[in-house]
């Protein structure tokens, strides 16, 4: 602005109106709404929970509301062998449910991109998983997963597989809440890749083609590498959405203390982990500590996946 | 005793979780208090108290109230109540509290209604009993006492008969005694019953539950230390259930959840340990087993209690005075009587214990056991156990690892050491 403002101009200013001035603060009123709300429901609760996570505030315990431990929460969180429990599921099941998702997502859009009737159909299809609730979802296919009469281990009787307990085992109940993420979004993502799939110009096909290139040929070396952008985009948005996985952990807990995250803590991760300690035990101070940590760990995945697909674009652009 | 009262599905309890914070905050409607005005009253529960049918009669009589119940989770209910009393804002006008979450809630006694001076008498119920509802020095009564959970031993005769074991209920409390008796007769039911998907209980929670309710502590002691680490009993209680877990008796299902509904409906299990309020479960999720039930003392000390509830009134609440009014009602004898005919609640009221009508009362359900007697006789005998703010959530510990054994998940000792672990994540 300031740059702008001294620049030497030849075109003689037309005097300023007294509405000039105000016209010039009229896009910071545009804008601040947006910065209102988020200080008010974004940037306050992330500070004041800072602030709280450095206190031994807890609900039994009247009077230690204020009560400044340092950073004591921090370094019991360290030892905890819960937290890393959870950080171990979270990172699991957040690999379970991206990986298949975005190829299964890649490879939808690439059905969808063909000429097909009912194009329009098929695409607003595969959206709706998504607008559907957690809630709803996670609970049907809770029922589907269940031990004695839940139609999956039917199937799975069929061949000759004994009942599985999908909540029981870390690998199962990985693999069954994996499938519950993969289920509501592929659709998603794979709209953004149809999205981007269409930008892409026909001609490069056509000489692909040309040059006697196969239709899977074409989506290996013309199609996945011009969408490297947005699948970037998808992977970051996707690991993020898995390290808050929230509703359907909880959810698929048969049980009565579902924030639990089953008997053994199988599938406990660190968004349930940080309501259990918060919201269940009433330990406020412990909790704020996790949500930071949390925070901290989504800062760091989020920078590795964008360092490792940098590199890996780098590498194979040479 | 911890694990108590769940009455509620684990998804939909998962989903009132979510919702819950969002649905509390529409709470009573018009405010001020002339007695003519309409007024909504708000009840939160944590299970189906059986109170429907009663609050269209107290409209009847009151045509200016109407009582709107909301009802979550165990868990989830406790949880909120003791976040919205905190806030003082969100609570309805009655909230229930059960007897092992009760502690956690004593130092909060000033939020809630004292009883004594709105002319409720404590007496009513014995000593153990109103001090559990009440303030730490005893001069504040914040809760009124609903329910208690004497114990029986629910069986099915049928299948008792198809395994060779005795059919009446004189028979069936003579054969098992005591808890050996009770595991030993589960090994020969196993052998002799055909159908070998049908087990001897439900789930280990349950089996624990009752013997640990009948041990003098539980995971307090009197001066409020949590001894789950030092107490004999409770072990012991742990020992038995996870040696039946482990010789096949439990059918493994976690108590109180969808597929523990089913169990009853698709018969398979064939005895429940069975505190007064068990008998609604049983008669809402298989209603087509009526007769096939019937009801034997329970093993052991032949008492215990487990469950049992109280209402109180936050003072946050907006018609504090007719939600008091409506808390003495529900839990009045005649009601107090009716629930128990009706839905299986077993009164506290002393009184209550030696009416007629009560003592004498048996049901059809259960092939007409003296049910009444059975629940009175126990109630006679209860020896109170003391309870801590955490009671519920080191119940909920211990529970996880029982059904970790029964998933095979983990060894009884790794699921102890896991269980210690998360009774002190909780404690400290």
């Amino acid at each position: 602005m300031t740059a702008l403002l001294e620049r030497p101009s030849a075109v003689k200013r037309p005097p300023r109106a007294p509405g000039v001035k105000a016209g010039k603060r009229a896009p910071y009123g545009f804008i601040a709404p947006f910065f209102v709300v988020f200080g008010i429901f974004g940037l306050f609760p992330l500070v004041y929970t800072a602030y709280v996570s450095l206190t031994g505030w807890r609900a039994d315990q009247p009077g230690s509301e204020h009560s400044l431990v340092g950073f004591d929460n921090y370094a019991k969180l360290l030892h905890d062998q819960f937290f890393w429990n959870a950080l171990k599921n979270t990172v699991g099941i957040g690999i379970l449910a991206t990986v298949p998702q975005l190829l299964l997502a890649l490879g939808v859009a690439h059905l969808l991109n063909y000429r097909v009737r009912g194009r329009t159909f098929f695409r607003m299809g595969v959206l709706l998983p998504n607008i559907t609730s957690v809630a709803a979802v996670t609970i049907i296919f809770t029922q589907l997963f269940g031990r004695d009469f839940g139609l999956i281990n039917w199937v799975l009787g069929l061949f000759g597989v004994h009942h599985i307990e999908w909540q029981a085992g870390t690998a199962s109940s990985w693999i069954a809440i994996a499938t519950i993420v993969t289920w509501r979004w592929t659709g998603y993502n794979a709209l953004i890749y149809l999205a981007s799939m269409q930008a892409i110009p026909f001609e490069l096909y056509e000489s692909a083609a040309l040059d006697g290139a196969s239709k899977w040929r074409q989506f290996w070396s013309v199609t996945v590498p011009l969408l490297r952008p947005t699948i970037l985009f998808t992977i970051v948005v996707s690991t993020i959405g898995n390290l808050q996985l929230f509703g359907e952990p909880l959810l698929f807990s048969n049980s009565q203390s579902p924030t639990n995250g089953g008997s053994q803590h199988q599938f406990q991760t660190l968004a349930v982990y940080t309501y259990d300690q918060f919201w269940q035990k009433f330990k406020y101070g412990y909790g704020a500590a996790i949500s930071w940590a949390l925070f901290l760990v989504i800062v760091i995945m989020v920078g590795l996946a964008l360092t490792l697909s940098r590199r890996l674009r780098g590498v194979s652009d040479e | 005793m911890s694990t108590a009262l769940w009455r509620r599905s684990a998804a939909v309890a998962g989903a009132a979780l979510l919702l819950a914070p969002i649905a509390a905050c529409g709470d009573s409607s018009a405010s001020g208090s002339s007695g003519s005005e309409k007024i909504t009253l708000t009840v939160n529960l944590f299970g189906d108290f059986g109170y429907k049918d009663l609050y269209a009669k107290y409209s009847q009589e009151h045509p200016n109230i109407t009582v709107k119940e909301n009802v979550t989770d165990y868990g989830t209910h406790h949880k909120n109540l003791q976040a919205h009393l905190i806030a003082n804002a969100g609570a309805a006008d009655i909230e229930a509290i059960e007897i092992g979450q009760v502690a956690g809630f004593t130092g909060m006694a000033a939020k809630l209604v004292d009883f004594n001076s709105q002319g409720v008498d404590k007496n009513q119920w014995s000593e153990w009993r109103w001090r559990f509802g009440s303030s730490a020095d005893g001069k504040q009564l914040f809760g009124v006492s609903t329910d208690m959970g004497g114990l029986g031993l629910c069986y099915r005769s049928d299948m008792f008969a198809k395994a060779g074991l005795p059919t009446k209920r004189e028979d069936v409390s003579k054969l098992i005694n005591s808890w050996d008796d009770y595991f030993t007769a589960g090994t020969q039911f196993l052998a002799k019953y055909p159908d070998k998907s049908v087990k001897w209980f439900d789930s280990a929670s349950n089996v624990y539950n009752a013997i640990l309710a009948q041990a003098p502590q539980a995971s307090y002691d009197e001066s409020g230390k949590v001894i789950v680490d030092s107490n004999p009993d409770l072990k012991k209680a742990w020992d038995l259930t996870v040696n039946a877990v482990q010789a096949g008796q439990s059918a493994a299902i976690p108590a109180f959840t969808p597929a523990w509904n089913t169990g009853f409906a698709k018969g398979q299990f064939a005895t429940v340990t069975c505190p007064s309020w068990m008998m609604a479960e049983i008669k809402t999720n298989a209603p087509d087993t009526k007769g096939k039930w019937d009801m034997a003392t329970i093993p052991g000390t032949h008492g215990g209690n487990w469950g049992g509830s109280f209402l109180t009134v936050p003072k946050s609440g907006k018609h504090t005075k007719e939600a008091v009014e409506l808390a003495k009602w529900l839990t009045a004898p005649d009601q107090e009587e009716w629930l128990f005919k009706n839905k299986g609640n077993f009164p506290s009221d002393i009184a209550l214990w030696d009416r007629p009508d009560i003592a004498n009362y048996t049901d059809p359900f259960f092939t007409d056991a003296p049910v009444g007697q059975i629940f009175s006789d126990s109630a006679k005998n209860l020896k109170p156990q003391p309870y801590g703010p955490h009671s519920g959530d080191i119940g909920n510990a211990i529970g996880n690892a029982l059904v970790s054994v029964e998933q095979k998940k983990a060894t009884p000792d790794q699921a102890w050491t896991k269980a210690l672990a998360d009774v002190k994540n909780v404690t400290s």
